[in-house]
């Protein structure tokens, strides 16, 4: 049991060097969403997770900045799902 | 002590365009080539860079390598060195031409030459029309580039070491510079990289700034090792902002935003830049922009909860202008400010953005320091290229399109002289014990166990320090105490300490180093700023409001030991050419 948490904590930390990147954008969605949002993803969207770590940074900023869908649909379904997650609230609001 | 060791040739320590195109130049002449980077090279912050690079190609409009170099050494308040410059606006011209060789997908002319755009700052005959010297690989030009020298890079054969933290440099018993002691991340195992010669390539260092538009990698790596070396950091003071960034965040909105119209407003909705600059208002220089901003936040006209931002109008234009002419602005302030810029104003902030000055070098990248008596001594076997090197190219301030160039050129002539170093000096140098054990002091410094300050808490510190006290609003009076604020802060830096001490990707363990290179880089630039008595370039001060060539037109060194700072004249005498002597700067 103490050995799975481990794993699992190395896993945490080994992601959120993956999550970063050469733009300060995607320092922020990625980084924030691993904090916010990765503890409730299910096995197959923490799957897609890692696939999303491993684009371009070129191609993942397009995506998150709506400038083009990403490839495929699990990848644009989690964009979309991170935006949710990470967008900042409305001042106030 | 044993450690696990690799010997290379030569040893390159980050993996932007700098880094890259010396390990292309190495490898391709069949060297033995080690590039050490903390992140997969292709997330290195080259990638970042939209604009494009600087070369008198003149295939749109007539051009000069002569014309660029006058248009740098005026960008640079004239603090550039003259004789680098001519070198950089002359080698742009092969530099492009490789990298379109290479695979750089540029943009193109119909006529299938590469497209050149027009960028403010660059003229035609010495202050003439506007001329267009900016070759674009569309708005990525820096991810072409990156990933062509990355590619390059495999086909040649260059040994790279991706998610390697490079924790200092190692000396031999000499006190030759001779590798690196690196940090391999997921295991959390030190390796002994011994090489010939050592190349810097880390890039910027905005991350000492609470707010800056640079990635979080950006620490200044390189600058601090330099400093821990024994080398100074020279024109640390100019560092240029960008007056709108994203509050709190960093990310940049665009300068266009105010062209098509857009206006600053403090909390009492007032359009205070009409105040600061009647004629110009919103469109005034950065500098001045900038410092307006800080007035009023400083002066309690700040908006938002803390007072700490003001905010940037965009909605009286419309959506139709909005989305046709500003693309990308409205997706980045919903995301990063929660705002629609098309209803409600977004919160801004000036942001960190370019460090003009770093480790100084010659114009072959070769690492040079003050030998006494004004004379100049080459550091054996130790280069340095890109935004944490100096090679005095951007002096007070870099104009748009230089700052590719100027990695990519030197980058490329680092490569070229470690070749013919290391084909004259063809024996490894060996690190010594001491050497070794101060470095590996920085890795065992962390695995104490006490309470103390976290890491996290320090660096917030430490960065909105560096942001009050260093940043835009440089008084005599705001530096001193922002001074004196550091050194309380570096008294309690043996004090930090992690709060996780497992191997495998410890990135709090990271983070802490990096911390410790990100204090000793805000010294340099608190340092070298308090002492700098006028303005000049991206160093504003308004108790100084003046350039002053008489006592200033000279390059500031900071070193660590004692927070000295010396000084040495800036060259004036170009290669081939004449001077362009000082002037006023008029645009």
């Amino acid at each position: 049991m103490e050995q799975s948490s481990q794993d699992a904590a190395s896993e945490l930390r080994r992601l959120r060097w993956q999550c970063r990147r050469g733009m300060l954008e995607l320092d922020h969605l990625l980084d924030r969403f691993l904090d916010l949002g990765y503890a409730d993803l299910d096995e197959g969207r923490r799957e897609t997770f890692l696939r999303l770590l491993g684009e371009q940074d070129q191609r993942l900023s397009d995506w998150f900045m709506s400038r083009a869908p990403a490839s495929d649909e699990a990848l644009q379904d989690l964009v979309d799902h991170i935006l949710d997650v990470v967008r900042a609230p409305a001042p106030g609001g | 002590m044993s450690l696990p060791t690799r010997h290379f040739d030569a040893l390159i320590i980050g993996a932007g365009g700098a880094g890259l195109n010396a390990a292309l130049q190495l490898a391709s002449a069949d060297l033995r080539v080690a590039v050490v980077s903390k992140v997969f090279p292709t997330r290195s912050h080259t990638v970042a860079a939209q604009g494009g690079v600087n070369a008198a190609l003149a295939n749109v409009l007539p051009d000069s390598w002569h014309w660029h170099m006058f248009d740098t050494v005026k960008g640079s308040d004239y603090l550039g060195d003259q004789d680098a410059i001519e070198f950089m606006c002359r080698e742009a011209i092969p530099t492009v031409y490789e990298l379109e060789h290479a695979g750089v997908p540029f943009s193109r002319l119909d006529d299938g030459k590469i497209y050149q755009r027009a960028f403010g700052g660059q003229s035609q005959n010495f202050g003439g029309d506007q001329a267009a010297r900016t070759c674009a690989a569309a708005d990525r030009t820096g991810h072409a580039i990156l990933h062509t020298l990355y590619q390059q890079n495999i086909r040649a054969r260059t040994h790279f070491f991706d998610e390697f933290f490079a924790l200092d440099l190692v000396r031999d018993a000499e006190g030759v510079v001779c590798g690196a002691l690196v940090l391999e991340i997921e295991t959390g195992e030190p390796l002994l990289i011994e090489s010939k010669a050592t190349l810097l390539a880390t890039g910027g260092c905005g991350q000492v700034f609470r707010t800056t538009s640079n990635a979080h990698i950006n620490t200044g790596d390189g600058m601090a090792m330099a400093l821990r070396a024994g080398v100074p950091l020279m024109d640390m003071e100019f560092f240029q902002f960008h007056p709108t960034g994203i509050a709190g965040k960093g990310m940049l909105i665009t300068e266009g935003t105010r062209g098509e119209g857009g206006y600053l407003i403090n909390k009492d909705g007032e359009r205070f830049m009409e105040r600061y600059a009647p004629r110009a208002k919103d469109l005034a220089s950065r500098d001045v922009v900038s410092r307006a901003i800080v007035t009023e936040v400083k002066e309690g006209r700040g908006c938002g909860e803390h007072g700490d931002h003001v905010m940037l109008k965009l909605d009286h234009l419309g959506e139709s202008v909005i989305s046709k002419r500003l693309p990308g602005i409205r997706e980045s302030s919903k995301i990063f400010a929660g705002v629609d810029p098309v209803v409600e104003p977004i919160p801004v902030f000036p942001t960190a953005h370019y460090a003009m000055g770093g480790i100084p070098t010659d114009r072959f990248g070769r690492v040079a320091m003050p030998a006494g008596q004004g004379s100049e001594e080459v550091v054996a076997g130790l280069y340095a290229a890109g935004e944490c090197a100096c090679a005095s190219v951007h002096g007070a301030n870099r104009l748009g399109g230089n700052s590719l160039l100027d990695i990519l050129v030197f980058g490329r002539l680092a490569g070229k002289d470690i070749i013919d170093f290391v084909r004259e000096n063809p024996y490894q140098r060996t690190a010594d014990s001491a050497s070794l054990d101060q470095a590996m002091g920085r890795l065992t410094r962390w695995d104490k166990q006490d309470d103390g300050v976290p890491v996290a808490q320090m660096r917030a510190d430490f960065r909105k320090c560096m942001e009050d006290h260093a940043g835009v609003f440089r008084t005599e009076e705001v530096m001193q105490e922002g001074f004196e604020r550091l050194c309380e802060l570096r008294e309690r830096l043996p004090e930090v300490r992690l709060s996780d001490h497992s191997k495998v990707f410890n990135t709090a363990r990271i983070e802490a180093l990096e911390l410790e290179n990100m204090m000793d880089v805000g010294f340099a630039i608190a340092t070298s700023a308090l002492h700098r008595q006028e303005s000049r370039g991206a160093h504003s001060r308004p108790d100084y409001p003046d350039r002053d060539d008489q006592a200033w037109l000279k390059h500031s060194l900071y070193s660590k030991d004692g927070d000295r700072m010396d000084y040495k004249p800036v060259r004036t005498k170009p290669l081939t050419v004449e001077s362009f002597p000082p002037k006023e700067r008029v645009y």
